[in-house]
């Protein structure tokens, strides 16, 4: 196995998928000749050339659009936001057509794209530029939504993704990109909808998803060293599908749950899990679910505060021992 | 009646010279298809059939039948939600469609889209589509796809003179002309969005193509009333999106009898005058327009034009006998067509749950 950096996994699950499939075409602003703004799609370009990766303008409703026109012909567009934060500008795109068009053609058309970047706060660039919304899209039915915390799961996920014949949205992390992992050598594939326990434990189970799985597993690490206690981390890595069976199992071990979440509390991804963990567990919970999310205000810019507004190992530590 | 004189005679257009009087007289029952479709269709709503919206094409018809009477096998349609004519035009049955307004299962969408969202891809209709202007790019895409394949065609992408205020067409026609795609953008200019005229909309009130100057797509004005004149108008912008991959953009002069939608009962002598409604019926109908056409040709008699309409009737009224008969979508149906995974129950469909509501 490679110890390779999260980009670079992405970068290899394209190259593979360019190469294995000539229907795939990645695309987005800066994505070709500038090597990515973050340089997740560097030398594929060079590699590749004009016809594969394609630089478009700065024109997310338009790109993103076209990306899913091309895909009812059969293409297989993966299209890069700069920031996920700016699906907002093409979010008409995202919502009413590739979510709806396999619906309202009564399952004629196929939209078998892949929409990715980063969805995170924490970066000091303010609120325009730290949304997560993944609980926006995961709302709409007939979207999938996938969130990868480390570069295993970055490039098993993103092969299944594009190979995947709806339209999945891709969550990466701009804090994450430059953070090493192992990777096969080998070709492997992470289906969609099945979490990963990051870490086995027996007396509370912590659920997260991106980053925050890593901050989860932190917190695991302090919680057995300082308090004796042995936390479970489940790392869903797809939000929809998800795998409803691993969360239940391991609180039905546990019997109890807090949830781990960069996303805003209010309707967030963990209010979702929040509600079936109530409705399909509540007789083996011994304690409320708990929650540690984002704080509920827009992302503040100020270098030394933001940081207190992300879940922080020390913030779950403080939940966990509230409940055990 | 006369017909309004024309500076050129586009029954002489090579595009329509050719055609063989078996054609001609199908272009005029295509024409009339759609209207009679859309008459019974409006009964039907009247006698609380259908829910929902239904936006009448009545009036309009030359430019759809027009339009996509010159597609080829890799030439493709997309519009908005006045979306029956084209549907029709495009070779779509009755039957399907009657079934989908009324939402049954037999419905062309399993009465899943309803009035606005009409498909048919497999003859290379791409719906119907709700949102004002939201289509403009999936027609971008259409003709990138087109070009990526190495195939020769075109996607002719219909839009409204209200959805040209849209910011998504700007960046789709700067993105087209860009990346040389062969999308043909026909603006059906019809005078009104909903309520709205083109004077309280548009600061340039006589043309609305000209913004592809801005981008430097080949534009052009014409007169959407003539079939004959939208079908060597539409033609051109076909054989310079086969021949240079370029696009183009097109705005037809055109008007609808009806209002916005049958919801509209404000649109006689409201917004818009009894007595320009009553011109255009009379003096630039589509259909009357052609059909004198054809008699002077020698094509057509009185009492043949009455046997095609009669016909299309009939068509629509056992439409609505289909739509009648047909059965609802079962209850079940509403989870499927959201997922392909889910619906083929493949290894990704069958991992995780999808569907929330329990
Ligand atoms: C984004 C959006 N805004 C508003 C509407 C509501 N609406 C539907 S049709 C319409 C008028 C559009 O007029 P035009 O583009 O001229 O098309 P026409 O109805 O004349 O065919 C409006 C405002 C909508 N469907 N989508
Ligand atoms: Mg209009």
């Amino acid at each position: 196995m490679a110890l390779i950096e999260y980009r670079d996994a992405l970068n290899q699950a394209f190259a593979e998928e360019i190469e294995r499939d000539s229907n795939v075409v990645l695309m987005g602003e800066e994505v070709a000749q500038y090597d990515g703004a973050y340089k997740v799609t560097k030398g594929l370009w060079k590699q590749f050339g004009d016809k594969r990766v394609v630089d478009t303008p700065i024109s997310e409703a338009a790109f993103i659009g076209m990306g899913i026109g091309a895909s009812m012909l059969g293409l297989r567009p993966v299209i890069e936001l700069m920031f996920w934060s700016f699906c907002t500008v093409a979010y008409d795109q995202i919502v009413n057509n590739a979510a709806q068009i396999r619906y309202m053609s009564g399952g004629l058309i196929n939209c078998p794209i892949v929409i990715r970047g980063p969805a995170n706060g924490g970066t000091n660039v303010g609120a325009t530029h730290s949304h997560t919304p993944e609980n926006w899209l995961a709302n709409i039915p007939g979207l999938k939504v996938v969130s990868a915390a480390t570069p295993y799961d970055a490039k098993g996920l993103m092969k299944t993704a594009i190979r995947d014949n709806d339209p999945v949205m891709f969550m990466e992390n701009t804090l994450l990109y430059g953070e090493k992992g192992e990777v096969p050598e080998e070709e492997y594939l992470i289906p969609l909808g099945k979490a990963d326990i990051k870490k086995e434990g027996k007396d509370v189970t912590l659920i997260a998803h991106g980053r925050a799985a890593l901050t989860a597993l932190k917190a695991a690490e302090l919680l057995a060293a300082e308090h004796d206690i042995d936390a479970e981390v489940i790392d869903l890595r797809s939000i929809r599908p998800l795998d409803e069976e691993t969360i239940l199992a391991s609180v039905r071990k546990t019997h109890r749950a807090v949830l781990v979440d960069e996303n805003k509390p209010f309707c967030g991804v963990s209010a979702q899990i929040a509600a079936m963990l109530q409705e399909k567990v509540f007789d083996d919970l011994d304690a409320p679910v708990l929650r540690v999310t984002s704080l509920d205000a827009p992302a503040i810019y100020s270098p030394k505060v933001e940081p207190k507004q992300l879940p922080r190992p020390q913030d779950v530590i403080a939940k966990v021992l509230s409940i055990c | 009646m006369e017909t309004a004189v024309k500076a050129k005679d586009y029954a002489s257009a090579p595009i329509n010279s050719k055609l063989s009087k078996e054609q001609k007289l199908d272009l005029l029952r295509g024409m009339l298809r759609i209207r009679r479709f859309e008459q019974e269709a409006l009964k039907q709503y009247n006698s609380a059939k259908m829910g929902g919206f239904l936006h009448l094409y009545i009036g309009q018809e030359s430019v759809a039948m027009g339009a996509c009477s010159l597609m080829g096998d890799n030439d493709h349609v997309i519009t908005a939600y006045r979306c029956h004519g084209h549907a029709l035009a495009v070779g779509m049955a009755m039957n399907e469609c009657m079934a989908e307004l009324f939402g049954k299962a037999t419905g062309c969408s399993k009465g899943k889209g309803g009035s606005m969202h009409f498909f048919a891809p497999d003859k290379n209709f791409w719906g119907g589509h709700g949102i004002v202007g939201g289509q403009t790019p999936l027609g971008l895409g259409l003709a990138y796809g087109l070009k990526y394949k190495g195939l020769k065609g075109a996607a002719l992408c219909f839009l409204g003179d209200g959805a040209v205020n849209q910011g998504c067409f700007y960046e789709s026609l700067n993105m087209a002309s860009l990346f040389e795609l062969p999308v043909v953008y026909i603006i059906e200019n019809n005078k009104y969005s909903m309520g709205t005229s083109l004077e309280r909309s548009s600061v340039v009130k006589d043309c609305l193509a000209q913004r592809g100057e801005a981008f430097l797509v080949d534009w052009a004005q014409a007169g959407g009333e003539d079939i004959y004149e939208v079908r060597a108008t539409v033609q051109t912008a076909i054989e310079r999106a086969h021949n240079s991959s370029k696009p183009t953009i097109l705005e037809l002069d055109t008007y609808r009898y009806y209002g916005h939608s049958v919801a509209d009962a404000n649109h006689k002598g409201g917004y818009r005058p009894n007595d320009e409604i009553e011109t255009y019926k009379k003096d630039h109908d589509p259909i009357q327009l052609f059909k004198r056409r054809l008699i002077g040709e020698g094509l057509l008699t009185e009492e043949e034009f009455e046997k095609l309409s009669e016909d299309a009737k009939t068509e629509a009224k056992a439409s609505v006998q289909y739509a009648e008969d047909s059965p609802l979508p079962e209850d079940g149906a509403i989870f499927e067509d959201v997922y392909f995974e889910v619906d083929r129950q493949t290894e990704a469909g069958r991992t995780g749950k999808h569907f929330f509501h329990d």
